[in-house]
């Protein structure tokens, strides 16, 4: 224990108060360890402000769904109905609600720009890897809260949407059906299935996504934020031991952050207030009927945060099942012939190989769709081992390989716009094309990211004083 | 630290975890159990009569089953002349896959039924359970192909299904449409859900 402080006897009472609890608990240290005298480089951009505003969004979500909880039923036949009776009977009731739908897609919209500014500068490298992996087991997280939370209004895009995903499970060969019988509770999606959906989503998840959101923090903090520039800044230190490109969180980035938040919460309003179902992306109009178990609706899509993955699922058939053992088979033979790696080595990747497509034959397009859908997910994990390039942020990477970064993106945007759209024949060879980018870019990443000319890194980070 | 260990404690120690980590499994049994439907879930699947007498020739009467939409469709003489031509197209055109599931039978014939006239099928995509819409019209349309015959087409993933509920091929549902057991208690009645009665 540190021993025991005492303030001057001349102290005012606020001051005595602190020092009397730092005795007793570390407030001081936290805030100072944490944000007051974090030191962050000084040169931070605006692609800097999504992980404040995604915490942001988290609170919001949390005050909100609280509120919405004293009002909803998470009941079959009167679900639905109380969503309206939110909207329509309950005081300011539409304002909470619509701002827990539209905080839906928002935390979706920061978390995905929130990683596009770790893809660019490179902050999953080492020693970054478990701020990295944490953040991805948030987006994991984030994912199964909004399924879950989708269902709860029992309507018809609630309803559909859960049978599509639920039934995910039910393709994993063996046990699949009698997986999906556990996770509804019957043998639809039913009562029982809106019950414990309620049950994960209010409490389940968010208190797991709380502790995820914690150790995303301390690791960050112990490790240090990176910057534009990708540099570690504290190679550099001044004589008082601080990183010289750095600066206290507080207040610099405080104000900074409170900037951000005023011109994201305008946007948010703006929505909330004139536009809360924008377009039917944010709330699809389908959702506005009651969930009809032997209807579903002409066309069905996920609300637009999955529509990547979900395009991915949706291109795996039979002939995307070839093509894919069509490319293992072209690695293995690529990995025989110039593979560096002992015989032993080599009859493993042929063996290994083998069995694989064997495999790819032998279960159902179906199933393989799954495996893609949740690939695409896991595959993020693995990214701080697979990019090898010897510069960390793209300012100092080959040009080229901006264009790829660009390629990935806009082949992810493609897939996410075609998931939206009913299935037609050319949308799906496209989002078999990007199916193959996107996993491309991650695995083929090990070889492409150590090509071509790199620039110089600053010994400092690049800062213009304003 | 001392470099001395005590194998005798450390053997207990190891023992009292091993037996603490075979409890706390144990103890996670019935948590995982309450997810299990309930007794009152498993009660509900009894058997459906449907009186067919009102379905014209070209309709589709839509019943519910355990849960389920299950189908009744009277097809025209020129819809049952149709499914042969399409047997090269289909993933399974003889409902050889999984026949105890999916097709009972005496629905293991070119048209999938007892009576040729009346197709009974579960309207549940073997892909990821959407229920197909009705695409009975022939002639090119939206996300079907142009010499599309009639059938069935999944909103969710497009998989295409012919007027017996037969996938197919290159679609995502692995399946053709399950056939539900059903008997005829007389011309006009129908029971969905056993097939001891006929």
């Amino acid at each position: 224990m540190a021993e025991f402080k005492q303030a001057p006897a001349d102290a005012p009472a606020a001051q005595k108060f602190l020092t009397w609890i730092d005795n007793r608990f570390p407030l001081t240290k936290l805030w100072n360890d944490q944000w007051g005298q974090y030191y962050a480089a000084k040169s931070f951009n605006w692609w800097y402000i999504f992980g404040s505003l995604a915490m942001l969004v988290l609170v919001m979500q949390i005050t909100t769904g609280i509120f919405l909880t004293m009002h909803y039923k998470p009941d079959a036949a009167t679900a639905f109905a109380s969503v309206e009776y939110i909207m329509r009977d309950v005081p300011w009731g539409w304002l909470i609600r619509y701002m827990h739908s539209t905080g839906a897609s928002a935390f979706f919209i920061v978390v995905y720009l929130h990683m596009f500014r770790g893809l660019m500068y490179g902050s999953y490298r080492k020693p970054r890897e478990l701020v990295w992996i944490f953040g991805c087991t948030i987006f994991l997280a984030l994912m199964g809260e909004a399924f879950m939370g989708y269902l709860l209004p029992w309507g018809q895009m609630s309803y559909w949407g859960a049978q599509v995903i639920v039934n995910l499970f039910a393709a994993v060969p063996f046990i699949g059906p009698d997986l999906a019988i556990l996770i509804r509770g019957d043998y639809v999606v039913g009562d029982a299935t809106l019950n414990r959906f309620f049950a994960f989503h209010v409490i389940a998840i968010p208190l797991v996504l709380l502790g995820l959101v914690a150790a995303h923090l301390i690791a960050l903090h112990e490790v240090g934020s990176l910057n534009p520039d990708g540099i570690e800044i504290k190679d550099k230190r001044g004589p008082d031991g601080h990183p010289l490109d750095g600066i206290p969180s507080h207040p610099y980035y405080s104000v900074h952050d409170i900037f951000g938040v005023a011109i994201f919460l305008t946007i948010f309003s703006t929505i909330v207030f004139f536009a809360p179902e924008l377009g039917g992306y944010f709330l699809e109009y389908n959702n506005f009927i009651p969930a009809d178990p032997l209807k579903t609706p002409l066309h069905i899509a996920p609300v637009w945060y999955f529509t990547p993955f979900y395009s991915m699922l949706r291109a795996t058939n039979d002939l995307m099942v070839n093509v894919i053992a069509a490319v293992i088979a072209l690695a293995t033979v690529s990995g025989l012939l110039k593979g560096r790696f002992g015989g032993v080595g080599k009859l493993a990747l042929g063996v290994g190989a083998l069995v694989v497509i064997v495999l790819l034959k032998t279960f159902d397009a179906k199933f393989w769709g799954v495996v893609v859908m949740g690939g695409a997910v896991i595959i993020l994990f693995t990214l701080p081992w697979l990019d090898h390039s010897p510069v960390k942020s793209m300012r100092y990477r080959p040009g080229w390989h901006k264009g790829v970064l660009g390629v990935f993106v806009a082949f992810f945007l493609v897939l996410g716009y075609l998931g939206a759209q009913p299935p037609s024949e050319a949308g799906n060879y496209v989002s078999q094309i990007g199916t193959l980018v996107y996993f491309g870019f991650f695995l083929l990443m090990p070889w492409w990211s150590r090509l071509g000319e790199f620039k110089p890194v600053p010994e400092r980070v690049t800062f213009v004083a304003h | 630290m001392s470099e001395q260990v005590d194998q005798g404690r450390r053997t207990w120690v190891a023992i009292a975890c091993g037996a603490g980590a075979v409890g706390g499994v144990a103890a996670a049994v019935p948590f995982v159990s309450t997810f299990q439907p309930s007794e009152r879930a498993r009660a509900a699947g009894a058997a459906v009569e449907v009186d067919i007498a009102a379905i014209k020739p070209g309709e589709k009467l839509t019943v519910e089953w355990r849960g389920k939409p299950v189908w009744i469709i009277r097809r025209t003489p020129e819809q049952l002349a149709e499914l042969p031509k399409l047997d090269p197209e289909l993933a399974d055109p003889k409902s050889l896959r999984k026949p105890d599931e999916l097709t009972p039978e005496y629905a293991r014939n070119g048209w999938r039924s007892r009576k040729p006239e009346f197709l009974v099928v579960v309207g549940i995509c073997t892909h990821l359970g959407c229920s197909p819409s009705d695409k009975f019209t022939a002639g090119p349309q939206a996300s079907l192909p142009n010499d599309w015959a009639g059938g069935f087409l999944c909103p969710c993933h497009g998989s295409t299904f012919d007027m017996a509920g037969r996938v197919f091929k290159n679609k995502p549902a692995p399946d053709n449409l399950e056939v539900p057991p059903h008997a005829y208690l007389s011309d006009t009645r129908l029971i969905i859900g056993e097939d001891k009665k006929a």
